[in-house]
């Protein structure tokens, strides 16, 4: 039997991951549905006021993103923890935080990338000017990631417990917040035509932290789950 | 040295040497807030910006310095647990969350109760106050955590991790709020920013900050024994404890 | 006397910190305290029935 080099174990639990989402296409739409639904209630709420609604409109767009990410998160150890798969991949010969990451991977893309196809319509339609709208983008594309990745510790710590999901968003919320902070931020000075470089090599920085660090805590906890 | 760590972590042992230093604990705690107290309220002047209303500086100060302290050592504890498994430090480390999560709410409480005067409103978005409440849900989601896993071995290892990456996020907390708020240009916030602060202020500070202190080692040590005796009711040494 | 109470004019700020503080600190020793009581007797209980 021929043992799977790292990258192609990587690119194995990807694929394989990915295949089970487009079958299950609620796992696609769900998130995507909530994170429109969410930032379409704040006009509902607050009125449609013009100036009022571009002002904020990329702290709604970021707390939606937030929430629908931490919605979305059980998917990501949920099932293979429901069938076993689980156990079998921590005994798996290959190190943990790989497979850990490449399962992360596969939630961003069914996750976060189509948040971020989205946000540019959403942004037009909360009166979001154009230079932010690319900022904001910009911040969707380095922060969704993070979020999935610093999610994924706090799925791992609570995959094993029956009511889970309420404890997950005390656990994460705090340790998302200076993501949030940066990212709006960030379109803020977008908008108002500001150099915002900072904002980005901050979200960069936890970008690559994330990568790295996440997945090894993740492991732990999962491992810790599991016994 | 080793022998003594040895000796030290174990559960017995800890038990028996943590109830004997109680009292003394106690008195020590006593003097010290005795010694505070007089110092802030009695000795110490009135402030000729804040009037009397700073007084509450000796609470305030010295819960902030416990809230961050006690954080700090619940991930130290995380560390030594999840590579020595020392089940010492897994006490140590659930019984400090309450007393960590009632000082960082002390210290928000009482900010308030200074800010509501000085500044005019009860609550300002800031670096340090939003940091603050922030290490208040950490704290809770600490305690959260250990209370929904039943097996507390594992609630502890599952602890450990959340307090090491919380501890982690902490500065990255504090200095992404203070850029935000520099950022937005908001309020300026008047602190307690004295370069030279008056010895008559300081000292009373110091007695209150190391009263505190002394008061989580108290009531940590308390808090331990019962969770000891909790966790090992079934071992030899806690039936000859309540055999007696 | 009176002027100490009244904390020049901040009584109603200053004195709430002091009071939440002696609730605080009171509640983190006497709560361990009454469960350790408690434990003590739950384990005696056990014993003696246990022996029985």
């Amino acid at each position: 039997m021929n043992r799977l080099s790292l990258s192609q174990a990587f690119i194995y639990l990807l694929r394989r991951d990915l295949t089970l989402a487009f079958r299950n296409r609620a796992e696609f739409a769900n998130p995507l549905l909530f994170f429109i639904l969410v930032i379409t209630l704040f006009p509902l709420a607050i009125g449609a006021i013009p100036e009022l609604l571009a002002r904020i409109a990329p702290g709604i767009i970021w707390v939606a993103a937030l929430l629908a990410a931490m919605l979305s998160l059980d998917s990501i150890f949920r099932s293979d923890f429901d069938d076993g798969s689980l156990e079998q991949l921590l005994m798996s010969a290959h190190p943990m935080p790989l497979l850990v990451l490449a399962k992360v991977t596969a939630h961003w893309l069914v996750t976060g990338l189509p948040l971020l196809m989205v946000s540019p319509v959403l942004a037009e339609m909360l009166g979001m000017p154009q230079e932010a709208q690319g900022m904001l983008m910009l911040t969707i594309l380095i922060g969704t990631p993070i979020l999935s990745l610093i999610g994924s510790i706090g799925v791992a710590l609570t995959v094993g417990l029956p009511k889970g999901g309420i404890l997950l968003s005390l656990l994460i919320l705090p340790l998302y917040v200076p993501i949030l902070i940066f990212a709006s931020s960030a379109i803020e000075g977008a908008a108002g035509g500001l150099d915002v470089s900072a904002q980005i090599y901050m979200l960069l920085a936890f970008l690559f932290l994330a990568i790295s660090l996440s997945p090894v805590a993740a492991a732990a906890a999962l491992k810790m789950s599991m016994s | 040295m080793y022998l003594w760590f040895h000796k030290f972590g174990s559960p017995p042992h800890f038990y028996r040497i943590a109830g004997k230093w109680l009292p003394w604990l106690g008195g020590l705690f006593i003097l010290l807030l005795v010694a505070g107290l007089y110092g802030g309220l009695f000795l110490a002047p009135t402030d000729y910006q804040q009037g009397e209303s700073y007084r509450i500086i000796f609470i305030h100060v010295p819960a902030a310095w416990m809230s961050l302290f006690i954080y700090v050592t619940m991930a130290f504890c995380g560390v030594v647990i999840i590579v020595w498994r020392m089940k010492l430090a897994e006490v140590v480390l659930i019984s400090s969350a309450p007393i960590g999560a009632s000082f960082t709410f002390l210290a928000l409480a009482t900010g308030s109760l200074w800010g509501k005067p000085m500044w005019g409103t009860w609550w300002v978005w800031d670096a340090r106050l939003t940091s603050e409440l922030i290490l208040l849900f950490l704290y809770l989601g600490v305690i959260g955590l250990h209370s929904a896993i039943e097996d507390k071995r594992v609630a502890s290892r599952a602890v450990a991790i959340l307090a090491i990456v919380g501890v982690v996020n902490i500065p990255i907390i504090h200095y992404s709020v203070e850029w935000w708020n520099s950022l937005h240009q908001g309020p300026t916030v008047t602190k307690f920013d004295k370069p030279s602060i008056y010895w008559s202020m300081l000292i009373p500070l110091l007695l209150m900050a190391l009263a505190f202190q002394v008061y989580y080692v108290l009531a940590l040590f308390q808090s331990c024994r019962v969770e000891l005796l909790r966790r090992e009711r079934n071992s030899k040494w806690v039936e000859d404890i309540s055999d007696d | 006397m009176t002027e100490f109470f009244n904390m020049g004019g901040y009584a109603v700020y200053v004195w709430p910190s002091y009071g939440l503080a002696a609730i605080i600190l009171w509640l983190n020793w006497y709560l361990p305290t009454r469960q350790h009581a408690q434990v003590l007797r739950q384990l005696k209980r056990r014993n003696r029935d246990g022996n029985k």
